[in-house]
């Protein structure tokens, strides 16, 4: 129904269109020309935006495009793919890609449903709500610098994670020195980024209408019904939103690696910031402009399907 | 619904109606109570050790943690070594001492002066920000034409682009003109970041073009409304966004790293790594007094910061 209603708003929009041609075409003229002052006036204040962006990230952005396709920066010698395919089979490459993907793969689905369950929690009426929001929260202002020490004290061999498992009849991790290193990586991506996901499925849920809410209470529909035929059905565009933007933040996880295991961490905590980091160190800039580009059409695919989301998320509401 | 957004600073509602206890009810508020004191433990118990190890005497830090942050692995196959024979986590100190501070603020000033780097990082990149981005933010919301619709895209598109793709293009600039190893390496693309960008349009989008119509017709210019209607509006979501861009880069780690060769110009949060390997003790002196900025600002004004990530909820306007 709503789709025919569309429609017809569609066809009659044409048809005002197409009807008192002389006079549109006038209106048109004139108001364009109100517009076009209204658009130099507002450029001004674009200017310095505008002009920043394009000095430290478009233009560059286009040189290293160039970049990616010669073979060195003096000579510039077009060579076709050829740095892609050195990049795409340098093995530190493949490995920074790999260890990047499992985290995600790992992480991307805890980081969005413990901070959901937390938000549906405290959606109830529950007491010392605003307490726990703050603590659930605070992680994100702390600088992960600060607190690395005690990750450190807690994952040493010797430390209290692998006493904690003891009592389990684990035997010890070289947590930093190892494939388990990754666990306790997505232990602090985690403890950063609940919080934010949390206060954002929070107000998805109080954008709920509160009638629907109540009048399936009166009907008797249990919780576990409200949430999954009701709750859910409003969550949806959020929660795909939260999970390709948690996701975008998975590849940046480095900042933590970094901090946690300095320059040349062992093999499985290996990222991608590691590599480009090592790669600055050489100033090959053929590789690093490759792997930038490589990278950014990998974002803008995500992105792509980001906002493809995005913008039928709007329009189902709008319906 | 506009004027709902701009008036209403209170989005999500503590009040509800009270209702009788169930013992299905009952049930349900210990368990979910268990949940989120696990969380809230867990979620806590960082930042306070952190903070509450930070008065112990460096005798009593060595007993406790051993030699752990010994050493730094030279090539690929490791990282730092860890060396200590036990370690014990320690809530309170035996004998709280602040001589860890004294050492930090009085004694060795060389942590001291990261800590103001930092400072000079971050205060400018805050408010070039907010004032270069609002003036991008107004001309967007104000006239939505094709091509500017079109730079916006570009802006979403490089606020969501990771360092690994953003800092090459950032240090060919920054290189061609000769900053690099500058403050202003890390100042200047910070202060063009289009993140502010996105987060004021959308909010100023949502202005009622009623108001401008109305200022239009007393004769306002555009400056005027600018400086009289949209940035008053805006004062809200303007220390909304201030704080959010003042914790990610009182937290920065990638820029430095690749934008700076010389370590005397590192702020403390790249710097806090490297005390880490050193010495323990005011590590967590030096630690704590990092965190102090970014979590007071947080305790004074959560209400704004959970406001602007609720606005940065969705890509579109």
């Amino acid at each position: 129904m709503n789709i025919e209603k569309r429609k017809k708003q569609k066809s009659v929009a044409k048809s005002d269109d197409t009807a008192p041609k002389k006079g549109t075409i006038k209106e048109k003229h004139k108001r364009s020309r109100q517009e076009k002052a209204e658009i130099r006036h507002t450029s001004v204040f674009m200017f310095p935006s505008l002009a920043g962006v394009l000095l430290f990230f478009v233009v560059p952005f286009f040189i290293v495009i160039v970049y990616a396709f010669v073979d060195n920066t003096t000579n510039m010698e077009f060579v076709g793919f050829e740095n892609f395919s050195s990049l795409l089979n340098n093995s530190a490459f493949q490995m920074a890609l790999r260890n990047t993907g499992i985290f995600s793969l790992i992480s991307v689905p805890l980081v969005v449903i413990l901070p959901l369950m937390l938000a549906l929690i405290l959606d109830t009426n529950i007491p010392l709500k605003s307490t726990f929001r703050t603590i659930f929260l605070s992680p994100m202002v702390v600088p992960a610098a600060s607190v690395i020490l005690i990750w450190q004290v807690l994952f040493n061999y010797n430390g209290v994670a692998n006493d904690f498992l003891a009592l389990f009849g684990v035997d010890k991790i070289e947590w930093f020195k190892s494939d388990y290193g990754i666990i306790v990586v997505v232990l602090l991506f985690l403890w950063k980024n609940i919080g934010y996901n949390m206060i954002m499925f929070m107000a998805a849920l109080s954008a709920i209408p509160k009638e629907i809410v109540e009048v399936s209470m009166l009907d008797g529909c249990g919780s576990f019904r409200r949430f999954f035929s009701i709750k859910l059905r409003y969550l949806v565009s959020t929660i795909s939103f939260v999970t390709i933007m948690s996701l975008i933040n998975s590849f940046k996880v480095f900042r933590e690696v970094y901090l946690l295991t300095g320059d040349y961490p062992y093999e499985s905590m290996y990222t991608l910031q590691h590599f480009m980091n090592n790669t600055f160190g050489r100033f090959d800039y053929q590789k690093l402009s490759s792997a930038a580009l490589v990278l950014s059409l990998v974002m803008i695919l995500i992105i792509s399907v980001l906002l493809w989301i995005d913008n039928r998320a709007g329009k189902e509401i709008e319906e | 619904m506009t004027e709902d957004i701009l008036l209403d600073s209170s989005r999500f509602p503590e009040k509800r109606k009270k209702r009788k206890l169930k013992p299905k009810r009952v049930i349900f508020v210990i368990l979910a109570m268990i949940i989120l004191i696990t969380f809230a433990v867990l979620f806590l118990f960082p930042t306070v050790f952190t903070f509450t190890n930070s008065f112990m005497s460096t005798t009593e830090i060595s007993a406790n943690y051993g030699k752990i942050f010994t050493g730094l692995g030279v090539s690929g196959d490791g990282g730092r070594v860890f060396i200590a024979d036990k370690v014990n986590l320690k809530l309170i100190p035996d004998k709280v001492t602040l001589s860890q501070y004294f050492t930090v603020l009085v004694k060795s000033p060389n942590y001291l002066l990261k800590f103001w780097n930092s400072v000079i990082y971050v205060l400018p990149i805050v408010i070039f920000q907010l004032l270069v981005a609002s003036g991008a933010s107004f001309a967007f919301a104000r006239m939505d034409t094709k091509f500017r619709a079109l730079i916006f895209f570009v802006y979403i598109v490089l606020m969501l682009m990771p360092y690994q793709v953003t800092l090459v293009p950032n240090y060919l600039t920054l290189d061609k003109l000769n900053l690099i190893d500058t403050r202003f390496a890390i100042i200047l693309p910070g202060v063009f970041s289009p993140f502010a960008v996105f987060i004021l349009t959308k909010y100023m989008k949502r202005i009622p073009s009623a108001i401008v119509e109305a200022a239009k017709l007393d004769g306002a210019g555009e400056f005027q409304i600018f400086f009289r209607i949209f940035l008053p509006i805006c004062k809200g979501v303007l220390y909304s966004v201030a704080i959010l861009i003042f914790i990610d880069y009182w937290n920065m780690v990638e820029q430095p790293l690749i934008l700076l060769k010389n370590t005397e110009l590192y702020p403390l949060s790249v710097f806090l790594s490297k005390i880490n390997e050193g010495d323990t003790g005011i590590a967590f002196a030096t630690a704590s007094i990092y965190m102090f900025p970014p979590i007071l600002m947080f305790l004074y004004s959560e209400e704004y910061l959970v406001e602007g990530i609720a606005y940065s909820a969705s890509v579109k306007g």
